[in-house]
């Protein structure tokens, strides 16, 4: 039995209180990804994962509607009674990750390329502002054009626009059967190899490269996954031996921690089938090549560089220094915009100071 | 209608000099008679003129006009290919029309990366045209889309009859270009699959030319489907047709289309183009599969064989591709073949959850007797999404007031249903109105507050898409060109 409790007032109250008080609210859902993301933020918690639970689930409408701090894992298993999925595969973070904070922080999962990230699921959402407005956006419907599209803009804000306080998302039916194969391959060969897969029709629905071996996973119907498995061949992987699991939750894990102290963990965010080099050898090269996972000590502004120079950027995911910014920085005319929406949600400034950026 | 400007004609005069001298005399219009094609949109309920129209041939002159507008304080609308149906693009009579369709070149195509970089004037079709030579496609394919451009389908955040399975415009765009109100550049989104920063290209998709212009659009690109299938399956009734749409999504398949055609949508389009629908149903519903081979085969027998047990009173799956092709023109031909049964019809865009979708038709079909004038119904059933026409007499001055007053209530309708005013056409100046029946007073106060992050004088495309509110127009200090109530 999923629990339930509503404590937007309670939320609300606090909200106006700190906005009286100028008193800046670090915004905590299951506490699951304070280290990670986002930089270190120093403010009085502001508890949402109390509120909790599904407001309305219509499986034939691919629509659930819950408050922002049911964890993920308990709106995938009421999912998964029916048939459906989070189609994004965000992490779980053995149960602690928030719906609110998923959606903050945007994390998805290996089927992002194909299936979409958790902002393109949104579909509408509810949120507090910085005044302490109670207020809604989007809806449950599958198609919304009325207004600006506030409920996507807060996909990878971090909380720094307001508490998300209930999310709608489409939702979609769970592939009928899925298959991983395996083949050994450098990194360069196994970039061209994944985008070439991609560009042609299949099943395909995860391209991951990690130490010497592609991974290809194929998801849908069963005729479809058993031809294309036959076409491509290479090596069968068993559901419990495929990186899909250790990807989703936490893909450092499939580095050699050898080490003591594991390095920061960078996240190069560039064109799929762009090339970085030698250095692609020592990432984790997953949404067919569109993220690079790389561990490295140097500064955010030489690891941005390279993504940027392939036309992406790069943030520090985990570790590192986290009082300085971990974010590529923005042009002028774009940061100014940035900062007049935040100004337009938040004129007092109390949600999550610095958490996005020094200056946010 | 506005009447001509309150510019003071030797404002105006300087304007028109300095666009002049940086454009050249073939890239403006001044004179009243040659601005005609650019005085409504797809939507000619609503006209104006502006003080001229501007057509840039490229992004540096796009930047000029915007600079030389904001210099004299003036607005600017931004027109695409004109496709709209809302008079989103209808120009301001004090203000520049600012045309980017001669912004027209596809920039580059990565067959490899799956993704291409064109101007925000190519047409939404030519992208797929130019792409299908690597066998890759753009999915979204509104129905204009061998006209609309893919800026205006940025500013409309368009759909199509494929967007519940491969989703509109903002779920397929990597970056946008786009220049602001002063006409300094954002690069916004990336080559990877998200970007530092707020989000602003899902900010910008669906803004309908209010926050900033669009000059460069980088779309992903999907392989072609290896098969499609369409099944036809025709009812005794629109609630059985509308029961099936819930029963195919809860067998856990989605479809790539599900559309849906009324009584009298079918007869209008028989008599237009004979597509072979049953003339004999209340309701025809299309329902394509696709995917690979093995695939399309398996979801046809499990989507026939469901249709068939919900008492279809006929059912065909298309032999051939001449066969498939001909049951989807006599659904692109529904607007026109409806079009024959009246002088105008208006065209609503309501969208509501698809459990809903018996019961408001029912009370759109009240609605009809209510008001004297017919509807017919063909829409995007697998998404919820309404398309009622409205026929009426725009030579009768009365028939305008009651099919506006129809169309307000079956937007009114799918609101109080759990549904939104526009699925897809968007808000433009024609539902401005109904704003407020979706939005409370402090939802619309923050897009007001969004709007100016990006506008702060409200000069890109002043009085359509969201409300100004009276307390704010008193709070800014806005010239009355921003009113419209």
């Amino acid at each position: 039995m999923i629990e339930s409790t509503d404590i937007a007032d309670t939320l609300v109250e606090a909200v106006i209180g700190a906005a009286e008080a100028r008193a800046p609210l670090c915004i905590v859902g299951g506490n699951s990804k304070q280290l990670l993301a986002g930089r270190h933020c120093d403010a009085t918690p502001l508890q949402v994962g109390g509120h909790r639970g599904i407001v309305d689930y219509t499986p034939e409408e691919l629509v659930i509607t819950a408050r922002a701090g049911t964890p993920i894992a308990e709106i995938e298993s009421t999912l998964s009674a029916e048939g459906q999925t989070l189609a994004s595969e965000p992490p779980r973070y053995d149960g602690a990750g928030t719906l609110g904070g998923t959606l903050a922080c945007n994390l998805s999962g290996p089927a992002r390329p194909w299936s979409g990230a958790l902002r393109d699921a949104v579909l509408g959402l509810r949120l507090i502002d910085g005044r302490g407005q109670h207020l809604r956006f989007g809806g449950r419907v599958m198609k919304n054009v009325a207004g600006y599209d506030v409920s996507r803009l807060q996909a990878g804000a971090l909380g720094t626009l307001g508490v998300i306080t209930e999310v709608s998302l489409k939702v979609m039916p769970r592939s009928e059967f899925t298959t991983t194969l395996a083949f050994a391959l450098p990194a360069a060969q196994a970039i061209d190899t994944m985008n070439r897969r991609a560009a042609v029709p299949s099943p395909l629905n995860g391209a991951l490269w990690h130490a010497g071996r592609l991974f290809l996973r194929l998801s849908g119907a069963q005729s479809a996954v058993a031809q294309c498995a036959r076409e491509w061949g290479g090596e069968p992987v068993s559901a419990q031996d495929a990186p899909w699991e250790s990807l989703r939750e936490m893909p450092e894990a499939l580095f050699d921690q050898a080490q003591n102290q594991p390095l920061p963990l960078y996240r190069l965010s560039v064109g799929s089938a762009s090339s970085l080099g030698d250095l692609d050898e020592r990432c984790i090269i997953d949404w067919c090549g569109a993220l690079r996972w790389l561990p490295s000590e140097q500064a955010l502004s030489s690891v941005h560089a390279i993504a940027a120079a392939n036309g992406g950027h790069a943030s520090l995911f985990r570790g590192g220094d986290r009082s300085g910014e971990v974010r590529a920085p923005l042009a002028p005319a774009q940061q100014g915009v940035q900062q007049r929406l935040k100004q337009a949600f938040d004129p007092g400034a109390i949600f999550n100071p610095g958490r996005l950026y020094s200056w946010l | 209608m506005t009447g001509r400007s309150a510019i003071s004609a030797q404002h105006r005069a300087l304007l028109t000099e300095r666009l002049l001298a940086c454009l050249g005399k073939d890239n403006i219009v001044l004179d009243v008679e040659s601005q005609r094609p650019w005085e409504c949109d797809a939507l000619p309920l609503y006209r104006d003129l502006p003080l001229l129209v501007a057509l840039p041939a490229t992004v540096a002159q796009v930047k000029t006009v915007l600079q030389v507008c904001h210099e004299f304080d003036v607005p600017v609308v931004a027109r695409g290919a004109g496709t709209g149906v809302t008079a989103g693009s209808m120009p301001h009579p004090e203000g520049v029309l600012l045309s980017l369709s001669r912004l027209d070149r596809i920039l580059d195509i990565d067959p490899l990366a799956r993704t291409a970089r064109v101007e925000t004037g190519v047409s939404n079709l030519a992208i797929s045209a130019a792409a299908a030579q690597y066998g890759l496609y753009y999915a979204p394919d509104p129905s204009s889309q061998i006209a609309c451009s893919i800026g205006g389908n940025v500013a409309a955040n368009s759909g199509g009859v494929h967007c519940l399975k491969y989703g509109l415009t903002t779920h397929n765009l990597l970056a946008i270009k786009a220049l602001t109100v002063e006409g300094e550049e954002l690069a916004l989104g990336s080559a990877g699959l998200d970007s530092p920063g707020y989000d602003l290209m899902a900010l910008m998709t669906g803004s309908e030319g209010l926050l900033a212009v669009v000059t460069e659009v980088t779309v992903k690109l999907l392989p072609v489907p290896q098969a499609a299938k369409l099944v036809l399956a025709g009812f005794d009734s629109v609630r059985a047709a509308s029961d099936a749409v819930g029963a195919i999504i809860a067998a856990g398949i989605i479809p790539a289309g599900l559309e849906m055609l009324d009584r009298l949508t079918i007869q209008a389009v028989e008599d237009y183009v004979n597509a072979g629908y049953p003339r004999d149903a209340e309701a025809v519903l299309l329902c394509e599969l696709d995917g690979t081979e093995e695939e399309v085969a398996e979801h046809t027998a499990t989507v026939s064989a469901l249709l068939g047990e919900l008492g279809a009173s006929t059912l065909h799956v298309a032999r051939d591709e001449a066969e498939r092709a001909l049951l989807w023109k006599g659904r692109k031909a529904a607007f026109p073949a409806v079009g024959r049964l009246a002088p105008d019809y208006y065209c609503m865009d309501g969208t509501i959850p698809r459990a809903q979708l018996a019961h408001v038709l029912e009370q759109i079909a009240l609605l009809s007797k209510e008001y004297a004038l017919p509807v017919a119904n063909v829409f995007h059933a697998g998404d919820g999404n309404l398309h009622p026409l409205i026929l009426f007499d725009a030579g009768n001055p009365e028939e305008i007031r009651k099919a506006e007053a129809f169309g307000a209530r079956i937007l009114t309708l799918s609101v109080e249903v759990g549904g939104s005013i526009t699925g897809e056409h968007g808000v433009g100046l024609e539902k401005i109105r109904q704003m407020p029946a979706q939005f409370g007073e402090a939802e619309l106060l923050l897009f007001e507050e969004i709007k100016a992050a990006f506008d702060p004088a409200l000069n890109l495309n002043p009085g359509k898409g969201i409300p100004i509110l009276k307390r704010c127009q008193e709070y800014r200090a806005l010239p009355a060109r921003h009113r419209h109530d």
